[in-house]
């Protein structure tokens, strides 16, 4: 995958003038733009499902995001350990977790990851390379820098990615693990996706700093920032980072610059934000954005979008069918779980 | 064979186990060029070397939460704070990280955090405490705390092949006070097993960690007046030796808890609500606690002597239950 010439086979004649997407292959490309359909596909049910009263608790949208999560995950390999928060529904689709678990985990059946212990995307999956975060913002950066520690410690040349928000950015856990991650030199990536509401608080609320990058400086480790609905720069910015924590370079923390298109949690209409800015981000939607961008090149047209489109749609409803079908949790021997 | 400190026990213990496993690894503040503020890894740096033997930033929840991440990938850490105390900075990691992490989704977190504990060494509000109680309450974490050479040594070892997160509270005032000899083998305590550190018939000292000593002190000198006193070293906190507790209030019919942690929702009310609940039949006296006073621990000896239960209240409280 990645940045490799497509091959000469004539797929993709209609091939226009793209200098950034030519270095790319076209299965690659149209990869990153069906997973961040199949994760945009997934959020909505997972809303409808909501709405349909059948989730346990709440849900926690990750419209318009899509692209920090899908992007640089595609960067990882299937070794590479994931500790995805709550709005990167992305990153567990990209990196091969079943859509299914995802929606046994919302609707607390018995055979989810969690086994209806604990809900929405809060699940790890050692299979697929996944730790599960904990609602505690920034919990999960010195997690992941222990993720990292072990590979270092072993010889591995395995890496850690994981996320945090403006908001979760300003939590003592942030600076605690960047800091130790940068002392360490750990194979690492933060990405810090600023999507400019911590529920209702906006960033001039967050810190006093003119970005949140600059931190970067201040752990001696090395920043980068991205366009976070550009999906080819989420992967080529976290490619870098990740071949360079990969080489033993330490590192980086990526802003990503984006925005939360829903409130908090399905329960908060986001009337504190300012109609105009979702409207303008409305036109920044990531997945708009990539299938314009792909069609400018002619990779993409109607009749592939429709059946993009027909092949998520059945891969969710299927999920949906098999999540719903299973049993719910009986709530016997609980007591005998808390312990390895 | 010569004798070996309750330091130099867990360090030996840690040194066998960073020998038999290589999953096995050090971390925390100024363990390895200094050996750790009161030099339980002395020479580990030089014998194992860096990365296992690794020197920290100045941050507990980073410490705590690394454990976390590495020991889900496999990897079996051993952390030092540097006084139990500091546990406070990383108390968010084992609280609703370590200890929630195998119900919630499954993997094993083989975690030790060791905790140097405990008073009677003038370190005042902040270098002092007896914090168990804090975690006894969280389940998916394990409290050992040992009161002796030999299970300093057996606990450390058992509990860095225990699977699950676990608090290792080692007192301060027993590193270099009491010392044994140790047979030469590979000397496991099972974690949850209580052991009778002196068998009595009239009432039942229940205790762990220097209170244990305290206890053994006051028994002694209660015996010259005629009575027999039984002390249970609990060892373990969680989980918790009911067996034992309930077999020895049976036969004593009698009982005073101790612990050094202050007495408002210290280890020692769980204790006396277990046997109330199930031995209740078996009581001929109310249940007693002795523990510190409900304040900060204060640090002038005046001060800290007044705070901390001592063998004089300990005889005094067991006197007043076998009189009852």
């Amino acid at each position: 995958m990645g940045k490799t010439r497509r091959s000469p086979d004539g797929k993709a004649s209609g091939r226009k003038e793209d200098a950034a997407l030519a270095a790319y292959d076209e299965m690659f490309l149209l990869g990153l733009y069906r997973d961040m359909a199949r994760t945009r596909a997934l959020d909505d049910r997972i809303e409808a499902l909501y709405k349909q009263g059948k989730l346990v608790a709440g849900c926690y949208s990750s419209r318009g995001q899509e692209a920090c999560s899908v992007g640089s995950t595609a960067s990882l390999r299937p070794d590479d350990v994931i500790g995805p928060m709550i709005r990167n529904l992305g990153s567990i689709v990209r990196h091969g977790v079943p859509l299914t678990l995802v929606l046994r985990n919302y609707l607390g059946r018995a055979t989810g990851p969690t086994k209806g212990r604990d809900g929405s995307s809060h699940f790890g999956s050692l299979q697929h390379n996944m730790l599960g975060p904990i609602s505690m913002l920034g919990a999960l950066i010195p997690v992941c820098a222990g993720a990292a520690l072990a590979f270092q410690m072993r010889g591995e040349d395995r890496v850690a990615l994981t996320w945090i928000g403006d908001g979760g950015s300003n939590v003592g856990d942030f600076h605690e693990g960047l800091n130790f991650a940068g002392v360490l030199k750990l194979p690492m990536v933060l990405i810090l996706e600023n999507n400019k509401w911590a529920y209702s608080t906006p960033i001039e609320y967050q810190t006093a700093a003119k970005n949140f990058v600059c931190r970067a400086e201040g752990y001696g480790i090395r920043g980068a920032t991205v366009d976070g609905n550009d999906v080819l720069a989420m992967y080529e910015v976290t490619r870098e980072a990740v071949d360079r924590a990969r080489a033993g370079e330490g590192p980086t923390l990526i802003e990503a610059d984006t925005m939360r298109m829903r409130g908090h949690a399905i329960h908060d209409d986001a009337k504190y934000v300012p109609e105009e800015m979702f409207e303008t981000w409305e036109q920044r939607d990531p997945i708009l954005l990539f299938s314009q961008r792909l069609r400018a090149a002619g990779l993409l047209d109607d009749d592939t979008v429709a059946k993009i489109r027909q092949e998520v749609r059945a891969e969710v409803d299927e999920a949906t069918e098999d999540a719903t079908a299973q049993p719910l949790p009986d709530g016997k021997g609980e007591i005998d779980e808390v312990y390895a | 064979m010569s004798k070996i400190t309750y330091i130099g026990a867990l360090r030996e213990g840690m040194r066998e186990e960073l020998l038999r496993d290589e999953s096995v690894f050090c971390i925390g503040e100024d363990i390895g060029t200094y050996g750790g503020a009161f030099r339980a890894t002395q020479g580990f740096l030089e014998e194992f070397g860096r990365p296992r033997i690794l020197d920290t930033p100045l941050s507990e929840s980073a410490i705590i939460g690394a454990c976390v991440g590495a020991a889900i990938m496999g990897m079996r850490p051993v952390a030092e704070m540097q006084f139990a105390d500091f546990v406070t900075g990383g108390f968010n990691m084992l609280v609703n990280f370590a200890a929630k992490v195998h119900y919630r989704w499954g993997p094993s977190v083989p975690m030790v955090v060791r905790l140097p504990c405990g008073g009677g060494t003038r370190g005042g509000p902040f270098h002092t405490t007896n914090p168990e109680a804090w975690f006894t309450r969280v389940p998916g974490l394990k409290v050992v705390a040992p009161a002796t050479v030999r299970d300093a040594k057996g606990l450390i070892k058992a509990a860095i092949r225990d699977d699950n997160p676990v608090l290792y509270f080692e007192h301060k005032y027993l590193y270099r006070r009491l010392k044994d000899e140790l047979p030469d083998e590979d000397l496991i305590t099972p974690i949850g097993k209580a052991r009778l550190a002196r068998e009595g018939n009239d009432v039942s000292l229940i205790a762990y960690g220097s209170m244990v000593h305290y206890g053994g002190q006051a028994a002694a000198e209660l015996e010259q007046a005629g009575i027999s006193v039984e002390v249970l070293d609990l060892r373990s906190l969680v989980p918790l030796d009911e067996e034992a507790i309930l077999a020895t209030v049976a036969k004593t019919n009698r009982v005073v808890i101790a612990h050094e942690d202050t007495k408002t929702g210290g280890f020692g009310g769980e204790i006396a609500a277990r046997i109330a609940e199930l031995g209740f039949e078996h009581l001929d006296a109310p249940i007693r606690r002795v523990a510190s006073i409900d304040t900060p621990v204060p640090h002038a000896p005046q001060l800290e002597d007044a705070f901390m239960p001592g063998v004089e209240d300990l005889k005094q409280a067991l006197k007043e239950t076998v009189e009852y």
